[in-house]
């Protein structure tokens, strides 16, 4: 499990060589873009961490937390990640600043640290998908689009609790 | 919504602060905060660029195609309305790999015209096909096989096997895509 990385940075790079393509250069086109992501994403970042932290400094999130914690225990989901399942489908950007301030908090390898990462790692913003491609041709009527993204979405979570329980 | 939320969380935040007495250190929590997100952009944006790179050999070099050539016949299975139309599929098919490769900046231009060919051959202009309503769920719930911006963020933080979720994220997305389109194809009837 450990080599994951490093192997398929190996078979990328090996298929790109065998294909005939310039890897080097392809390499550095893509690290450019990377550059620009990580410029694009900053100040949704910036509002979400400031906003988090503020709301975890005055205690208030503690309350939610504790509020939360019966119903959100019944499927086994660490109260600690109530705020990032409840941003999750509504904001990419805004989740990834919540996701960065639980694994600053509780550090990435520990079991809060791995149920975000898996949960993160595996379902879209469906209200983000809904917006722009149902906006984009007018579609005003979306019918069962949003129960079926988030029977999807619940399943990902349990899914992802089982497995970090499991797997470490 | 997300306006909605940003607002309600920094408000309560600085209300029940100042009301518990903590306005001291919510102050100093707004500059901590402010500088603490620029060195964690910094620690990211070494390996976000790493995986871009990665991911752009991937694409030139025609993994992404044989991915698509894979996914065409499962996705023609599950297609049974205008998304069938050959323009169509052809762009449904470059929007999910592009998704699976974890690249959403290019997945989503595919995705706008995959929709507009549907639109095409969609009776109600106004209501979703049940087509569409797949396409949109298999994007909210679409296998990446290499989560990067993940990656970057657990190795930023220090993690000492990074890839150890990629696994157990494959087989999350996987079920969860499942249980979407069975939803899909339950729920269409009803609504």
């Amino acid at each position: 499990m450990i080599a994951i990385i490093p192997l398929i940075i190996l078979f990328v790079i090996c298929f790109g060589m065998k294909s005939g393509i310039k890897v080097y250069e392809c390499f550095v086109e893509g690290a450019k873009e990377g550059l620009m992501v990580c410029y694009k994403i900053f100040p949704y970042l910036l509002a979400m961490i400031v906003a988090v932290s503020v709301f975890r400094e005055s205690k208030a999130l503690d309350f939610i937390v504790l509020l939360l914690s019966k119903p959100v225990r019944l499927i086994g989901l660490p109260p600690e990640l109530v705020p990032l399942v409840l941003v999750k489908p509504l904001s990419g950007s805004g989740a990834l600043g919540i996701y960065m301030e639980i694994l600053k908090n509780y550090g990435p390898d520990t079991y809060i640290g791995r149920v975000a990462s898996i949960i993160m790692g595996s379902t879209e913003t469906i209200f983000y998908t809904v917006t722009i491609y149902y906006g984009a041709i007018g579609i005003k009527k979306i019918r069962h689009t949003l129960w079926a993204a988030i029977m999807a979405d619940l399943v990902a979570i349990i899914m992802a609790i089982t497995l970090a329980r499991g797997m470490f | 919504m997300i306006n909605y939320i940003w607002f309600f969380i920094l408000v309560i935040g600085i209300v029940v602060g100042i009301l518990t007495g903590r306005a001291d250190s919510i102050s100093k929590i707004f500059t901590q905060a402010s500088s603490n997100t620029v060195k964690l952009l910094i620690e990211i944006t070494g390996s976000m660029c790493l995986w871009s790179g990665i991911m752009k050999v991937a694409q030139k070099s025609g993994l992404t195609d044989k991915i698509a050539i894979v996914l065409r016949p499962i996705l023609k299975f599950l297609f049974k309305g205008e998304g069938r139309n050959e323009k169509a599929l052809g762009f449904i098919i470059m929007n999910i790999t592009a998704n699976m490769m974890g690249i959403s900046n290019a997945a989503t231009p595919f995705g706008i015209k995959a929709m507009e060919e549907m639109q095409k051959y969609n009776n109600k202009k106004d209501t979703a096909s049940n087509d569409m309503v797949l396409f949109l769920v298999l994007n909210a719930a679409c296998i990446q096989f290499v989560p990067t911006t993940i990656l970057s963020f657990r190795a930023a933080c220090n993690s000492k096997n990074p890839g150890e979720i990629i696994i157990p994220a494959i087989i999350t997305t996987t079920i969860a895509a499942l249980i979407g389109i069975i939803s899909c194809k339950l729920l269409e009837k009803n609504f």
